[in-house]
């Protein structure tokens, strides 16, 4: 015992001392790092277009007929300031208008509780599949060339049908809304990526660890939430990410073919429309879909955050 | 948890059951064989095996004659080809599903996502031991393994020979009677290692465990075991088995580190290792000596 007390405090000495600094530190910078890179972007990608609407000719670059760079008149490439500032204005001339903006940011927040909740939908499916298919390999035999399959087929492309499909369901006091075809042709995106990443995750524990919990003659449950779920982590979350660029795709691609009112597919449409008049106008919406996916990203990479402790690896880093 | 075992429930259970007196480990002409795409290995032929209530028995040979085979069959991690294997009078199944050993793989498998006492409590809390009771048999089992310090690390913020110190802390924590080691001291470094081995000892004496330990290394073999098996590969065989006989030490709590200088200890060391190399060269391949563990496997 007292050996051990002496080589505790050997360790005790080197360790703490250059890891407390070490290992908080690098998030962090990393995290400030990242923001960095992302303003740059965001700034060199403004100076190229403000760049290339002033030195760009006119009529845009062209090689024989074909027009390989846009045009660079106000109507093609507004002004990045001309944008900025459209947002701030009224919508309409009507009386009460709420400023662009705000419109924009109404619809981009019901797009985002459809996608939200075909992603939720997605992931349920997802994960029911993917535990389906790790219990039971006839399941997985069965299912997974199906759950492939059905990736092939452009629900986005049927999506009128779907809402019509809908809107003959009615069960009891629940009736089928407009929104809720949008909500499951997200879902339909989503769930494949989640399918695919739980169960590899969830088949991912190494023989090591599954003999380890048979020798505590744990059962299926008890490994599941102990062993199973935790070594899927690291696969579920890029998974969930993809799933939720999905969704947010799937959800205003949808709402642009069912024709859905209010949401933000709706929106560019409409606002395209109108761009020979107002041609900053029709950016709004644009940016909509930019901050709408940048939030859905961002969700479950806060996720990853809460998760942290699951992605880390039995080997020393 | 629907299937919590907890230990105390199972030892009572053998107390009252008939054979009080069963053997902890019990092999009669076990044959195991692997099919592979290269043809059928024989991991091991004919072993006959006792190893007592208490008695502490260590396997060595040469890289590949089967001992982690024989450790995995006697945890019911495999199931023999052929012949009887019994567990405190029990099929190796039951005693796993009673919990009546506790095992140290050749790796640590320590949980990544775990800090160090959650990955000793894992059994605990598989078992529902109540979270008070963990915690301090948690403290217990680090302080004995000197990682007090290190209760909050993760696995991957500690070296090979910490983390293989917590998977043994781990083995422990129920408090089996049956303790199955495969290399556990492998990692370690000859002065932790050292330090390991009396601990095991008294570990030993104290809960009354039978171990089976597996070790490449002939001085640890001496030291800590009543018996030490030695076995040859190819088919996978049980070569010798030697009584130690160390006059300093006939109940086990007396080895403490005067034994390893005593002349008795290196009369021992010498005839494990005449059984080794004379196990191995009356075989095809002349004396090869018994490799000291790099093999992962
Ligand atoms: N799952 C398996 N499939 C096929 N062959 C196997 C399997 N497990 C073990 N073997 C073979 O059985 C033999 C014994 O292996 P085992 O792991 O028991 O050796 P060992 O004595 O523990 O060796 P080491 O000292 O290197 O750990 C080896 O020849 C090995 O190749
Ligand atoms: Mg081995």
């Amino acid at each position: 015992m007292t050996a051990t007390r002496n080589d505790q405090r050997g360790e005790v000495a080197v360790r703490p001392a250059n890891q407390s600094g070490a290992v908080a530190n690098p998030a962090r910078t990393r995290l400030f790092g990242g923001f960095l890179w992302g303003i740059a972007g965001v700034v060199l990608i403004a100076l190229i277009w403000e760049g290339y609407k002033f030195f760009g000719p006119d009529n845009g670059v062209l090689i024989g007929e074909l027009r390989v760079l846009p045009r660079t008149t106000d109507l093609a490439m507004p002004h990045l300031w001309d944008m900025l500032t459209r947002l701030a204005e009224p919508v309409t001339r009507a009386d009460g208008a709420l400023p662009l903006w705000a419109v924009v940011a109404l619809a981009s927040l019901m797009t985002l509780g459809i996608a939200a909740a075909g992603w939720a939908v997605g992931v349920i499916v997802g994960v029911v599949f993917a535990l389906l298919m790790q219990r039971w390999r006839l399941a997985e035999f069965g299912l997974l060339p199906w759950i492939v399959i059905s990736q092939t087929v452009p629900l986005i492309a049927f999506a009128p049908i779907v809402k019509s499909w809908g809107s003959r369901v009615e069960i009891g006091s629940f009736e089928w809304q407009d929104w809720m075809s949008v909500a499951l042709i997200a879902s339909y995106l989503a769930f494949f990526p989640i399918t695919v990443g739980a169960l590899k995750g969830l088949q991912s524990p190494d023989r090591i660890h599954v003999e380890l919990f048979d020798t505590y003659a744990a059962g299926y449950w008890p490994t599941l939430v102990r062993l199973r779920l935790p070594a899927a982590v690291p696969y579920l979350l890029p998974a969930l990410r993809l799933g939720a660029a999905n969704a947010v795709i799937g959800a205003v691609v949808a709402e642009v073919s069912t024709g859905l009112q209010g949401g933000i597919g709706r929106l560019l449409i409409q606002f395209a429309g109108q761009a020979s008049g107002d041609p900053s106008k029709a950016w709004g919406p644009i940016f909509g879909a930019i901050v709408l996916g940048l939030v859905a990203a961002g969700s479950v990479a806060l996720l990853g955050m809460i998760l942290k402790d699951y992605r880390r690896t039995e080997e020393a880093a | 948890m629907s299937d919590q075992i907890p230990t105390t429930t199972s030892a009572a259970e053998t107390m009252t059951g008939a054979a009080g007196a069963d053997a902890a480990v019990e092999v009669r002409g076990l044959n195991k064989q692997f099919q592979t795409a290269s043809g059928i290995v024989h991991a091991l032929e004919g072993i006959d095996l006792t190893v007592e209530a208490g008695e502490f028995v260590s396997l060595i040979g040469p890289s590949g004659c089967g001992k982690s085979t024989l450790m995995r069959l006697i945890a019911d991690l495999d199931v023999p080809t052929s012949g009887e294997l019994t567990v405190f009078g029990k099929t190796a199944t039951q005693a796993r599903l009673d919990q009546d050993y506790g095992i140290a793989f050749q790796q640590a498998g320590l949980l990544p996502w775990r800090t160090v006492a959650a990955n000793v409590a894992l059994p605990l809390e598989l078992h529902g031991v109540a979270s008070a009771a963990r915690r301090t048999r948690v403290a217990d089992l680090l302080e004995m393994v000197g990682l007090t310090e290190f209760a909050d690390r993760f696995p991957d913020q500690l070296s090979g020979g910490m983390q293989q110190r917590v998977a043994i802390a781990r083995s422990l924590a129920e408090q089996p009677r049956l303790l199955l080691m495969d290399e556990p001291f492998g990692a370690l470094d000859e002065m932790t290692r050292e330090k390991m081995q009396t601990d095991l000892v008294r570990i030993a004496a104290d809960t009354g465990a039978a171990v089976v330990f597996v070790t490449h290394s002939i001085p640890e073999a001496v030291f800590l075991s009543d018996r030490v098996v030695v076995m040859s590969p190819r088919p996978g065989r049980i070569s010798d088995i030697i009584p130690m006989r160390l006059d300093a030490a006939e109940g086990r709590e007396e080895r403490d580190d005067d034994l390893r200088e005593a002349s008795s200890f290196f009369e021992m060391v010498t005839e494990v290792r005449e059984a080794l190399h004379g196990g191995a060269s009356d075989g095809e391949n002349p004396a090869p000596r018994a490799a000291r563990g790099v093999d992962t496997r």
